[in-house]
């Protein structure tokens, strides 16, 4: 149904985004076939480096006129398969569209193109005292691919997810119209939140182009807690309890010794401890020192109540890299100490956190399969990566629908949910189906069909 | 095995503004912290008590509130340390300080290995370590990268020079200068932080030194006279490998064989 690119799309696409915005056959670098974690492939038959809207709305009518499929691609970070074009067509790249473009101090907001990178934002506001909170442990993914799949991050447990952040969306309709959803507004009631069904639809439904971030002041003073425990048992049995003390640290994370020492590996830099099986790593914000010092010893003295061996008092610049580089890089150290990996990440309610890592290790040895895991232990989401190691093809199939059948159904059970911030994309499709049902997988396929009734933006994905 | 460890409070923010007037760095309100490089020579000296026995202790001066460095230190494993506060020693140079910290340190105790980091990151000279080493009589071996072995009353390192890496025995007692980077240091312990007494950090004047000439001491003490501070320019320079993938992969080789990374 699909018409392929031909000779005169390209030479009308190069006419749109310059010759050398437009790339063909072997001029497209292999890795523009899948995203981080690889698992679909598929190479688009066009690759094109956009720079403004207006390009991106020329090549968005042209391609609906032709009816020719459309993906977009910011870094290539996700894991779900969702930036890969399953129908060949058009791959659209945004890291070129990476300017900040306004940094509004009176309604708190920053204004940015989408190919602009998570730390880029980070580094530039925090120079103007402010935060953009949404903190994914991906610092090169882009923003836009932040605000498609509605990214978590670290400081969730605070301050919430991307969607909190995003006050309007300037975004290319699959016709090619330019519209604006929300605006520089604290409030609004005005009708369906055509923005909020934007914001987590992975490309599915119109190309986001510009993007309003709300920022907060910058907090004067975080300081981090590393609490070691004998074991992960206990580690996770006393997330539940941190949050009922009342004070809310900005995250919450969860890690085990052996994740600990494949970043080691991986990195070549040595972890400050590692003597205990299971750690949380709690951050701490705030204007001041006393206010900090005092969540801190709240935490620190409850910890050592219910059998943390110590708590590590990570306060300096230094210290927090030491702790923090290392976490950011446990999802490419547990790639790295392994043959193939495919990741969960599902989302369970807090006080079911437990329950579920401790279903995952027994998962483990009943399956005969190595399965690491980490993550926001203080909201839920787990990141489980199951290993593929010495195991056939045809095992690790096996073994991995297996695992992913156990892992989301007890999901579903605990009352949560497929994903928690990596999105759904081509991977993730049956297992959304299978937990949601008929009626609202439908609702969604309605919602697509009034965005996009040619089914041209990213096909395959999320709901079909 | 006694070993002592040099520490310095500095401030918590490499931004730190300059009074344009007097030239001195605005410390009010600013949030403090040990020196980085300190941290480097506090887990080597805890290291080598675990392997060897013995213990570790730490010394700074500075202002009353410099004590929570040796907290800190405490906190990360030392069994205490000594604060060497007088207004007497206020605008030492490099040299007075030097000469300070060394008739603090004859009055602190005996130690076999006195350990400094590289520098401070407020001051930059890398020169004190040297200093304290002249001072009290002992060898002293700057940029060192590890200690292989303690035997027979002598300590075989390996240091780093500008071109090359090399490979020493020293007699006891000695100081070291320790690298940035050369291990992760420990993180300060919450739990220790509970039980740090008071008569866990000594404080020292100049009453209790052994020279007690005030005219050795704080600015009158200094040779040299600080005539402007200002913060150093940030290096933001590229290099730029050209060439095939060949010959930039040979640069590279080059580059990084020159910086020691391999």
């Amino acid at each position: 149904m699909y018409n392929k690119i031909t000779a005169e799309d390209i030479s009308v696409l190069k006419q749109i985004a310059g010759n050398d915005n437009v790339l063909t056959g072997e001029e497209i670098n292999p890795d523009y076939a899948h995203d981080e974690l690889g698992g679909i492939e598929k190479m688009p038959e066009v690759l094109v480096r956009v720079h403004s809207t207006e390009e991106v709305s020329a090549i968005m009518k042209h391609a609906w006129e032709r009816c020719i499929p459309i993906t977009v691609r910011g870094s290539g970070t996700g894991l779900v398969g969702a930036a890969v074009p399953i129908e060949g067509g058009i791959l659209l790249e945004t890291t070129q569209m990476n300017k900040i473009l306004e940094l509004d101090a009176e309604n708190l907001t920053v204004t940015v193109q989408p190919g602009v990178l998570l730390m880029e934002l980070a580094a530039f506001t925090e120079e103007n005292d402010f935060l953009y909170p949404p903190d994914p442990g991906e610092k090169s993914a882009t923003i836009g691919g932040n605000i498609s799949t509605n990214a978590g991050g670290m400081r969730a447990v605070k301050y919430g997810v991307t969607r909190d952040y995003v006050r309007a969306l300037t975004v290319v309709m699959p016709n090619g119209e330019i519209l604006t959803l929300g605006g520089k507004v604290a409030k609004n009631s005005s009708g369906y939140s055509l923005k909020d069904l934007v914001i987590g639809s992975e490309g599915t439904l119109c190309i986001i182009c510009e993007a309003v971030l709300k920022l907060v002041p910058l907090p004067k003073i975080s300081t981090s807690l590393l609490v070691p425990f004998a074991d992960m048992k206990s580690a996770i049995e006393a997330v539940p309890k941190i949050i009922r003390s009342k004070v809310t640290p900005t995250a919450i994370e969860y890690m085990s010794r052996d994740t600990i020492l494949f970043s080691e590996d991986y990195l070549g830099k040595k972890f400050p401890d590692t003597k205990n099986d299971a750690y949380i790593l709690l951050t701490f914000d705030g204007n001041t020192n006393a206010q900090v010092e005092a969540d801190m010893k709240t935490v620190a003295d409850l910890c050592l109540e219910i059998g943390a061996i110590d708590a590590y008092i990570v306060d300096t610049d230094e210290r927090k890299k030491s702790v923090w580089s290392a976490r950011g890089a446990f999802l490419e150290a547990i790639k790295a100490s392994t043959t193939e990996m495919d990741e969960c990440d599902v989302v369970v309610p807090v006080n079911k956190v437990d329950e579920f890592i401790k279903f995952t290790h027994k998962l483990a040895e009943k399956m005969n399969v190595r399965i690491p895991s980490f993550g926001h232990a203080g909201d839920g989401n787990l990141h489980i990566y199951i290993c593929r190691d010495n195991l056939s093809q045809s095992d690790w199939d096996k073994t991995l629908a297996d695992c992913f059948d156990e892992m989301y159904d007890k999901a579903a059970e605990l009352g949560g949910m497929v994903s928690g911030e990596h999105g759904i994309g081509y991977a993730k499709k049956g297992y959304l189906k299978k937990q949601y049902g008929d009626t609202p997988i439908t609702l969604m396929q309605g919602i697509k069909k009034v965005f996009d009734e040619r089914n041209i933006l990213n096909p395959h994905k999320i709901c079909f | 095995m006694n070993i002592l460890v040099c520490v310095k409070q500095v401030p918590g923010s490499s931004n730190v503004e300059v009074d344009p007037v007097t030239g001195v760095l605005k410390r009010d309100g600013v949030q403090s912290k040990m020196n980085p490089y300190d941290l480097y020579g506090i887990e080597m000296a805890l290291e080598l008590t675990e392997k060897y026995g013995g213990k570790v202790e730490s010394i700074t001066m500075g202002p009353p509130q410099s004590k929570s460095v040796i907290v800190e230190t405490i906190c990360m494993g030392a069994s205490g340390g000594t604060v060497l506060s007088d207004r007497r020693f206020a605008g030492a140079d490099v040299l007075a300080t030097a000469y300070t910290i060394s008739q603090g340190i004859r009055k602190a105790g005996e130690f076999d290995i006195i350990i400094c980091g590289k520098q401070t990151t407020d001051g930059d000279t890398a020169q004190v370590g040297a200093e304290v080493a002249e001072y009290l009589g002992i060898p002293n071996v700057s940029n060192v990268l590890s200690i292989e072995e303690i035997a027979d009353n002598s300590v075989k390192l390996t240091a780093s020079l500008d071109d090359k890496i090399v490979n020493m025995k020293v007699n006891l007692p000695c100081l070291i200068s320790v690298d940035g980077d050369i291990n992760s240091p420990r993180l300060p312990s919450y739990k220790v932080k509970q039980t740090v007494t008071d008569d866990m950090v000594k404080f020292i004047s100049l009453d209790d030194f052994e020279d007690q000439n005030p005219d050795n001491y704080g600015l009158s003490g200094s040779a040299t006279q600080v005539e402007r501070i200002f913060p150093p320019d940030k290096n933001t320079q590229k290099h730029s490998i050209e060439g095939d993938a060949k010959n930039q992969a040979d640069e590279l080789y080059n580059l990084i064989c020159a910086q020691k990374l391999i």
